[in-house]
């Protein structure tokens, strides 16, 4: 196979793993969601730690797609 | 950026940067003692504006200290105030003597994450050097904090308290080894955060110059992009600096 063309497969196999993130970020905001709908007063303590598991999963999609970066254009 | 791209669709015949040019180290004053190569580079210049910027930002804000505080004063207080109620929530009242360690530590990655989104500018966080730099100076901290404060009984972190004895040889590598990969994981989340980010901006900038007419749409996804960083170089240095506090708070209560 041509190098450059599994370059591309390569990059393409590697954001897989958005998968995962976007199962995860949409838990972090559904359970953020329903704990302020139930405990509208607690708001101010729970958005600080959504953002957090947040920034902690989002993390785990740049690494994906650094991956895929380097494969590209490196 | 802008500017970059207009510049490149007018000469359509010009080579097209790879996305990752931008990352490109060029030393403005080579310098070698001995075998190392200590040149002054452009990221260089980008740590040192960073360090300026606070200073005059923070003299300028504070130098007149007013009962009613002028927009600046109120700035340099919120973020004052916003890293010692950090601090205190997660660390505890013990916690309180490392403010200024922490509190440098935020500043210097937000006005380093922030000025990487001035266009043109050098963004020094999306160098893994410079974060791992700055994640082992924490890892080095927390363990001389943890080691001063308890001694001998440091060992005891990596002995979690309710865990049957038979289970030891088990637990023990695994909070080894979860001790240990902290400066990495705390170096790579911010530095893949900054560098996919800017990366996926050239990218976008790339698209709208081959897309002629229709580039206008990468261009306004770009405009959004461009919110979103910056979004997320404030987020990742709160998270840079919740986590320091977070294992400060288990150097200084073990488990």
């Amino acid at each position: 196979m041509d190098v450059q063309a599994a370059k591309m497969i390569g990059a393409g196999l590697a954001v897989v793993a958005l998968m995962g993130v976007g199962i995860g970020i949409g838990n972090i905001f559904s359970s953020l969601i329903s704990a302020i709908a139930r405990n509208p007063s607690a708001r101010d303590q729970l958005f600080p730690i959504g953002l957090l598991g947040f920034a902690l999963t989002e993390a785990v999609a740049l690494f994906a797609l650094l991956i895929a970066f380097l494969i590209l254009f490196l | 950026m802008h500017a970059d791209t207009q510049n490149l669709s007018t000469k359509a015949s010009q080579k097209i940067h790879s996305p990752l040019h931008q990352f490109e180290i060029k030393a403005l004053m080579p310098l070698h003692i001995g075998k190392y190569d200590v040149s002054f580079t452009n990221a260089s210049v980008f740590m040192v504006l960073t360090v300026l910027f606070i200073l005059i930002f923070f003299t300028g804000a504070l130098h007149k200290k007013r009962i009613i505080p002028t927009k600046f004063q109120l700035m340099a207080e919120m973020l004052y105030g916003f890293v010692a109620q950090q601090l205190e929530e997660t660390a505890g009242k013990e916690g309180k003597i490392y403010f200024p360690f922490v509190f440098s530590l935020f500043l210097f990655i937000l006005g380093a994450n922030l000025l990487g989104m001035v266009p043109y500018a050098y963004t020094v966080t999306s160098q893994i050097i410079v974060t791992f730099s700055l994640a082992m100076l924490v890892f080095v901290v927390i363990t001389c904090v943890g080691i001063l404060r308890h001694g001998r009984d440091f060992i005891t972190y990596f002995m979690p308290s309710g865990v049957p004895k038979v289970l030891f040889p088990l637990i023990v590598p695994i909070e080894l080894i979860s001790y240990l990969s902290r400066p990495v994981s705390l170096s790579i989340r911010l530095f893949a955060n900054m560098m996919a980010g800017h990366t996926m901006l050239k990218v976008f900038a790339i698209f709208t110059v081959v897309m002629g007419m229709w580039g206008v749409a990468p261009l306004v996804l770009n405009i959004v992009l461009t919110v979103f960083e910056i979004m997320v170089a404030i987020l990742q240095a709160y998270v840079f600096t919740i986590l320091t506090c977070i294992y400060l708070h288990d150097a200084i209560h073990l488990h």
